[in-house]
Formats: C-alpha cells, sequence, structure tokens
C-alpha cells in the first residue's frame, strides 16, 4: 500500500458520492473514492420522475450519466473496495478497507442506506437460495412460485406488484394491522387475483432445505408455516453508517450533520441518505455531496 | 485461447449490468443469458450455482456469484 495521501477521501459512490467527487475534482483536490457499488439505491430505482431535466429516466440510466460525468476527470476510483474503519488520528483521517489502509486530510461519508434485515434464523443461511433482498434483481427466477413479501410499506407492494404478474400465489406478510404506502399502490395489490394479504403477523424464521421452502409466521392466533419457494425482503433501509464507530449519529444511526455537512469530528463530513438530512431524495444527495466537497475544499484551505 | 464466458442475468439488474460492463471494458467476449425469459437456463444457473442470485459468470466452467470483480480477474487471469 503506498502511503499516498489524498486531499479528499469519499466514501459511496451514489448520487452523493458522485456529485461529492464531480465538484472535488473541479477544485483540483487529489482525490480517492472507494465504494462496494455505483449509483446506491438509485440504481435500483425503477422510474425516475422529479429529477430536473429528466421528465422520465431510469435508475441504471441515471446513474450511467452521473458515471460517465464522474470518469470525465482522472480520478483514483476503487470499486467492489467497502470502508470497514474511518477514525482521525492527529490532523489524518485513516480509511481502512479489505485492501489496507488509507491516509487523507478530508473525508466525506456518503454510503447511503442499505436493506434492513429481518434477523431471523434461516435469512443468512438462505441469502440468494431463495431469498432475496431485491425483487427488482431476482424477481424474474421465481416466475409460475409460490412467494412471500415481507414488509407493508411502499418497497413491500412495489415487490409484490413485480411479483404478482409473474409469480403464482404472493403473500404479502405485514407486521401491522393494515398495509401502508401509497393508496394507488395499494390497491394493485389488494385487488389482484393471486394475492394473500396477511396483516398482523411476523416472521420468525426462514426454513428449508438447500433452497427455500416456506417461512414461519407468528400471528395473535398463533403460528403457522406458509409453504413459498421465494421470500423477498422489503422491511425498509438502515443506514449504512456502522463502520464509522466515532461519528455522531441520531437514534435511527443516520449521522448528524449540520448545514455544511460537518460531522462531530472536523474533517469528517458526510452527505446523502446516510445523514440526518431532512428528505431522502436523488436530487436531494445529489446537491448535499455537492456542499460537502465545497465545505471540505475550504476546511483544507483554512487549515493549511 | 480465449475463454468461453457467459453471463446469466436480469435485464433490471445493476450488479448484472456492472459486470457486463466491466467484461466489455476488458474486451472479453461473453454470452449473455437472460434468466427473466429463459426459464430452462434459468434452472441451469441454479442447479449449477447452487443458488439463485444473479449475476452469476461462468468462465471455462469456473463459478463466479455475483459481480466479484476480484474473483472474475482470476478466473479470467487479467
Amino acid at each position: 500500500m503506498p502511503n499516498t495521501q489524498y486531499d479528499l477521501i469519499i466514501i459511496g459512490a451514489g448520487p452523493a458520492g458522485i456529485t461529492a467527487s464531480v465538484y472535488a475534482a473541479r477544485k483540483r483536490m487529489k482525490l480517492l473514492v472507494l465504494t462496494g457499488d455505483i449509483g446506491g439505491q438509485a440504481a435500483w430505482s425503477s422510474d425516475i420522475e422529479n429529477y430536473t431535466g429528466y421528465q422520465f429516466v431510469t435508475g441504471p440510466e441515471l446513474v450511467s450519466k452521473f458515471e460517465e460525468h464522474m470518469r470525465k476527470y482522472a480520478i483514483d476510483f476503487h470499486e467492489n473496495e467497502e470502508v470497514r474503519e474511518i477514525e482521525k488520528s492527529g490532523n489524518l483521517i485513516k480509511v481502512k478497507t479489505k485492501n489496507g489502509e488509507y491516509q487523507a486530510r478530508t473525508a466525506i461519508i456518503a454510503s447511503g442506506k442499505v436493506s434492513k434485515e429481518l434477523g431471523v434464523p434461516g435469512e443468512k443461511d438462505f441469502k440468494h437460495k431463495g431469498l432475496t433482498y431485491c425483487a427488482t434483481c431476482d424477481g424474474p427466477l421465481f416466475s409460475g412460485k409460490d412467494v412471500a413479501v415481507i414488509g407493508g410499506g411502499n418497497s413491500a407492494l412495489d415487490a409484490a406488484l413485480q411479483m404478482i404478474k409473474i409469480a403464482k400465489t404472493v403473500y404479502v406478510i405485514n407486521n401491522t394491522d393494515r398495509l401502508g404506502g401509497d393508496a394507488v399502490m395499494r390497491e394493485k395489490v389488494q385487488g389482484a387475483p393471486n394475492v394473500k394479504i396477511v396483516n398482523g403477523a411476523k416472521v420468525i424464521a426462514v426454513t428449508g432445505d438447500k433452497m427455500v421452502s416456506g417461512i414461519k409466521v407468528r400471528t395473535v392466533s398463533g403460528e403457522e408455516e406458509i409453504s413459498v419457494q421465494g421470500v423477498f425482503v422489503e422491511v425498509g433501509l438502515i443506514p449504512n453508517s456502522s463502520f464509522a464507530l466515532s461519528v455522531e449519529k441520531n437514534e435511527r444511526g443516520e449521522i448528524k450533520v449540520n448545514c455544511k455537512n460537518e460531522t462531530n469530528i472536523p474533517g469528517i463530513f458526510a452527505a446523502g441518505d446516510v445523514t440526518d438530512v431532512s428528505e431522502k431524495q436523488i436530487i436531494i444527495a445529489a446537491g448535499e455531496g455537492s456542499k460537502a466537497a465545497l465545505s471540505a475544499f475550504k476546511y483544507i484551505n483554512h487549515s493549511r | 485461447m480465449a475463454k468461453k464466458v457467459t453471463v446469466y442475468s436480469t435485464p433490471t439488474c445493476p450488479f448484472c449490468i456492472r459486470a457486463k460492463q466491466f467484461l466489455k471494458d476488458n474486451n472479453i467476449q461473453y454470452e449473455d443469458i437472460d434468466v427473466s425469459t429463459d426459464q430452462v437456463k434459468a434452472q441451469e444457473m441454479i442447479s449449477r450455482s447452487g443458488q439463485m442470485g444473479v449475476p452469476v459468470i461462468d468462465v471455462d466452467g469456473m463459478i463466479v456469484i455475483g459481480f466479484d470483480k476480484e474473483k472474475i480477474k482470476e478466473a479470467l487471469k487479467i
């Protein structure tokens, strides 16, 4: 590992991280981007109709535009390299990944949100063996099968709507007494002939042999097993902030930032959905990313 | 000799798009199988990889699950 010292390390390459990298590159900052993927949640979005300038664009299309823009600049860009630790020591920020340690004077955490897990027995064993967190990706493999969507919000309804078209029976397992989400989507799900909505039910286990064969749920009337070959976990998202141990977060695990995107640690900034910013939108994440990059640039100039 | 590369994917999965882009960037020829429309090939992918997540990349019989750049590079020896 060469001991290159960067001006800025950006963690994540969703709308916030990519926009930050464009702004920082244009300020001629020596820049490293460390990320697992490109696009983050935006890459999984199907239809985007509220990003100014695009009346309609798909997530993958918008993300490829973002990436194209970023690649215009000479940036050290490490994909498939997730951050495990970030800490400040003296005036330097140290960032660790599976490949080693990097040093910079500033960092922007823009690691977004990740799917929340159920936390029940069998979940980890059957991941990708019938259990998935991405209906958009893996849904088509369950054509003609019985599947369960776990959750009752918009992302669960979205997954259910996708599966209704191709699966045999779609169980929607919702742990509250009625479905949430947008009325339009809810009505479509409720009206589908091959849907069974199970309200007030909590999943307590995912079962099977080599692949998923069912789920165990608990309701007021007791426990029952539902036979399914596919399980779509859609119980929401959590901030991808657990690697940032010393950075202050709110009760939801979101990194606390002020209006300049500063965290409690001088030199460490944060932007986008991983923060406590009031709304989570692609355009907001992008704007926050640019703000964080400009703040990091000012921070370096002031501390010179 | 060029290796035989097959990508099992769905059109909507971002990691499939990334994986195919990575192969293109490295001038690797591959056969793209859309498992959302081909049930037989979908079953083939499941039985060969022992799992149901896409993408699955087959490099001369070596199976790589997911867009794991390092493993793909290793399999391709690039």
